[in-house]
């Protein structure tokens, strides 16, 4: 198993409140929150109550549009996508935990295209950690970070529904 | 004896490669298939009804028993996952011609297959064309069996799973009646062998002693041959369709003699718990095993099924060709 | 050309027929057992074969063999230690015309490997209409008559044709299983068939046709022998015809002594005979009525090609190949029963030889030295290269056998050595 230090890492709760305040002053009046399962979804719940936002989020599961399905198969754990709004004509801001390679955003988006035609699409995420495959930017992001190709980054839920970090190493 | 104990559909690393039977399927290989159908059915309701999951892929449904319905399907559910479908009506092409089925598949292979959807009117079959495509080297060709015989149609047991936990949730305290003609249906062999593998409370199968299996009691289920007492306090009940050239012979009577020892009528199914649901596989043959007034009513479930059919049909396909 | 005489020294002699299970060594003088422990007098042999550590006993006869192609059929006949063995009317064209049995009798004899016993068809092209030239058959060289695995539809044809037989005193082989209880039937109607979906033949398709033919039997006076018995209550209906004064004979399939519906597997088309393997309760009774001597045991030898196995299980072509496992599939089911060796090897010797009324499966001093070495132990793995016959349909495919034929005589003549 990985080691897991939870020591240095920051806050995720108080990187929340810090996206939502860049955030807050770009929202226009119909901007949307679409996360992407799983962590993403956690984070654009925890955006839509510090901003305030009326709208229900969308939430998003990009297995059937990912690009290493000939390689990995289909996750075991494919969630159902849900975007309770039209988003046709919409400002959305898709919302993730961690931007890695760009592929994630890249499947999310194109998804969001089979349910229509969108004004505007901005991304906002928890954690920078480099590594681009795609010509894929956040707009919005509480925190840059470097990190080596076998370390992961993982947001998870504890109790009460609190966000934290994790670190694992990958052999 | 050699292979015997190796289950066909299973790869080394107990992955679904081919969707042959239900029998033999691990309980949390069946609970994955239901899993991902219900992400798919939502799919199914977006405006472009289709993902990219298949993308370049080449699906060929080989149909050697004529089936229009469930080849219907088997193609919008690999429309849906963007895959190529390329439909043979080999009933009459190629066997026709003195062409043995593996024949067939060498070629359909040799074409660049990914994926076969198989209808062969011999139990057996589909194993026979995974068993050549191992010994060939191909396994990374996938079969899924759309009806074999009397032996399995192992996507329509699926479906049917997935519509009872729909409205019931939970198997283990449920009562499940599977009514009319066992012996024929391969609906009835693969719901059987889905509902026992769940762990279903109690599974009972109604019908006259021609239309039962022998032992059919080794499947794990209880046998009765009186409607009424086969489905009081059922929470499901499948019927079964009554094919046309079992009506009249050595295995029943008249049609009309049939409906009135084993159609489901409003009377009839006022034994049941009185939120039993009523499925079949369909066609219906309305008046010999299913009243109309049961078939169109609030109990019916008949065509929820036909709809969650393409999302767990998109299900099997997508994690076949993921493995 | 054969060493006139010839001394099978140091072998475990085992003549089931006889009571003899010693070691002794073996004489042969022109073609027939000359001598047996001690030479006779002014012996000496131009041969001397070591059996040490062998089994030496009369070549193996075998009830029913199916000849597609006569020469590599006999050559794994004598590789399988048979020098003699009856060949079953469904040939095609069926053996229903003098000239076609006296065709297939030359053809052996001249190739000389084992001694062929054709039966005759009881019915012309084995349609179950009219009856077959019995008699002129009987001239040209059958042994008995049968319908093979054809159906009887028309149980007049079936009364007639044993009043006939019965007439000059030929003996009728009845493959017994009802047409119509066994129509499209490919597989036990058990558990396993009702699992696979595959359409059963009952029990009673073999029950009823058995007390038809005993019944027929009594009432015409014909001598009966019951082919391939499947299942228990067949075995108990022969049992009790027998306990009431009918001299019935039966004999059972080689495979139904190992193999069960269980052993079809997913659908293993190697799996698949006529009759069919029933469940492991019939199996076992099989195995009584061989281990008590009621049945003998056929290799029921059917050589059947890819194309005809390579089917959906109820298209396949029923069947296995058989002549090269006889021996060793006896020996294991002796071994699993422990029974001595001797009445396992009179199932595929004497008895069968007693059931045709032929000379053979004896090696008494002044019979034809027609004679099976064998290793008991030597192992070996069952592939298409390893098995003579042009069939290499076989369950046991990949699987080791222990016992291994050395040496085959037929009339003092070596015609197979490993």
């Amino acid at each position: 198993m990985p080691p897991i230090d939870f020591a240095d890492l920051p806050e995720a709760e108080a990187q929340c409140a810090e996206l939502a305040a860049l955030i807050r002053p770009q929202l226009a009046p119909d901007t949307a929150l679409i996360g992407i399962h799983s962590g993403g979804v956690w984070v654009a719940r925890r955006l839509r109550e510090l901003l305030g936002l009326a709208e229900e989020i969308g939430m998003i599961d990009v297995s059937f549009y990912r690009d290493d399905f000939g390689e990995k198969g289909l996750h075991p754990q494919v969630k159902p996508t849900s975007i309770p709004f039209e988003i046709e004509n919409r400002d959305l801001i898709l919302v993730d935990d961690v931007l890695y390679t760009g592929r994630t955003t890249r499947a999310a988006i194109n998804e969001l295209f089979d349910y229509g035609r969108p004004s505007r699409i901005r991304l906002a995420v928890l954690a920078d950690r480099g590594g681009r495959e795609l010509p894929v930017c956040a707009q919005f992001c509480a925190w840059r970070i470097d990190l080596g190709d076998g370390q992961e980054l993982v947001l998870e839920s504890g109790a009460g529904g609190r966000l934290r970090w994790r670190l694992a190493e990958h052999a | 004896m050699p292979d015997r104990a190796r289950n066909p559909q299973l790869n080394a690393n107990g992955e679904l490669t081919h969707l042959l039977s239900i029998d033999g399927l691990p309980p949390d290989v069946i609970t994955h298939i239901l899993n991902t159908a219900s992400s798919f059915l939502e799919v199914s309701d977006r405006e472009v009804k289709k993902v990219p999951l298949l993308r370049g892929k080449s699906v060929f449904n080989v149909f050697f028993e004529n089936s229009t319905r469930t080849r219907t399907t088997f193609e919008i559910a690999a429309k849906r996952l963007s895959a190529d479908v390329i439909n043979l009506d080999v009933a009459r092409s190629s066997t026709a011609k003195g062409e043995t089925l593996l024949d067939t598949v060498d070629n359909l292979v040799a074409m660049h297959a990914d994926m076969f959807v198989v209808r062969h009117a011999a139990s057996g079959a589909p194993y026979l064309i995974a068993e050549h495509l191992r010994r060939v080297g191909r396994d990374d060709v996938h079969v899924v069996n759309a009806g074999d015989g009397r032996h399995a149609h192992p996507t329509q047991g699926l479906l049917d799973m997935y519509t009872i936990r729909h409205y019931k949730k939970d198997f283990t305290h449920l009562k499940v009646a599977v009514v009319g003609d066992i012996l024929h249906s391969r609906v009835a062999r693969s719901d059987i062998h889905a509902l026992t593998t769940l762990g279903t409370g109690e599974v009972r199968v109604v019908g006259p002693k021609t239309l039962l299996p022998a032992l059919v009691e080794k499947m794990g289920v209880s046998v009765h041959h009186d409607l009424r007492e086969g489905i009081e306090g059922c929470d499901v009940i499948i019927m079964l369709r009554l094919q046309n050239e079992r009506m009249n012979g050595a295995l029943l009577p008249s049609a009309s003699e049939y409906f009135r020892s084993y159609g489901l009528t409003p009377e009839t199914l006022s034994a049941a718990k009185p939120d039993a649901i009523v499925m079949h596989p369909g066609p219906m043959n309305r008046g010999v095993e299913i009243d109309s007034e049961v078939a169109d009513g609030p109990q019916a479930v008949i065509l929820p099924q036909v709809t969650f059919g393409i999302a767990v049909r998109m299900a099997v396909m997508s994690i076949l060709a993921g493995n | 050309m054969p060493a006139n005489n010839l001394q099978i020294a140091n072998g475990r002699l085992i003549d089931p027929g006889h009571g003899v299970d010693s070691n002794v060594d073996l004489f042969i003088a022109g073609g027939r057992v000359a001598g047996i422990g001690a030479a006779p007098g002014g012996f000496s042999p131009d041969r001397v074969i070591d059996a040490s550590g062998l089994i030496v006993c009369p070549g193996l006869v075998d009830l029913s063999t199916r000849l597609s192609g006569i020469e590599p059929e006999l050559a794994a006949a004598v590789a399988g230690g048979v020098t003699a063995l009856a060949c079953p009317p469904d040939t095609n064209p069926p053996l229903d015309e003098p000239g076609l049995v006296e065709r297939l009798v030359w053809r052996s004899k001249t190739l000389g490997l084992s001694h062929v016993y054709p039966i005759g068809a009881l019915t012309q092209q084995l349609a179950g209409r009219k009856l077959a030239e019995m008699n002129k058959l009987t001239q040209a060289g059958c042994i008995a008559f049968s319908h093979a695995k054809h159906p009887i539809i028309d149980t007049q044809v079936l009364f007639r044709a044993m009043q006939y037989a019965a007439t000059s005193g030929y003996a009728i082989h009845l493959h017994a299983q009802d047409h119509h209880l066994a129509l499209d039937g490919v597989a036990h109607d058990g558990e396993v068939a009702s699992r696979l979906g595959l359409t059963g033949i009952p029990v009673c398709a073999e029950t009823v046709a058995i007390a038809v033919a005993l019944q027929l039997a009594r009432a015409t006076g014909a001598r009966l022998h019951l082919a391939r018995l499947s299942s228990a209550a067949g075995i108990a209906l022969v049992r009790d015809a027998r306990r009431g004064g009918l001299a019935v004979t039966c004999d059972v399939g080689i495979h139904h002594l190992h193999l069960s519906e269980m052993d079809i597997g997913y659908f293993d088309s190697h799996a698949r005979f006529n009759p069919p393997l029933r469940s492991g309760g019939d199996r076992d009774a099989l195995r009584a009525a061989a281990a008590d001597g009621l049945a003998a045991i056929c290799s029921d030898h059917t050589p059947v090609d890819e194309d005809g196995k390579q089917l959906p299980f109820g298209e396949a072509v029923p069947g296995a190949t058989g002549l090269e496992l006889l021996l060793p599939l006896t020996l294991k089911w002796a071994e699993e029963t422990g029974l001595p060796l001797s009445s396992a090897l009179a199932r595929i010797t004497c008895d069968p030889a007693a059931i045709l009324g032929i000379a053979a499966g004896s090696l008494a001093v002044g019979s034809t030295a027609d004679v099976c070495i064998f290793d008991r132990t030597a192992p070996w793995l069952v592939k298409p290269e390893t098995l003579r016959s042009e069939g290499k349909n076989t369950p046991y495919l990949g699987y080791e056998m222990a016992g291994r034929v050395t040496h085959t005589l037929l009339g003092g003549r070596l015609v197979f050595e490993r």
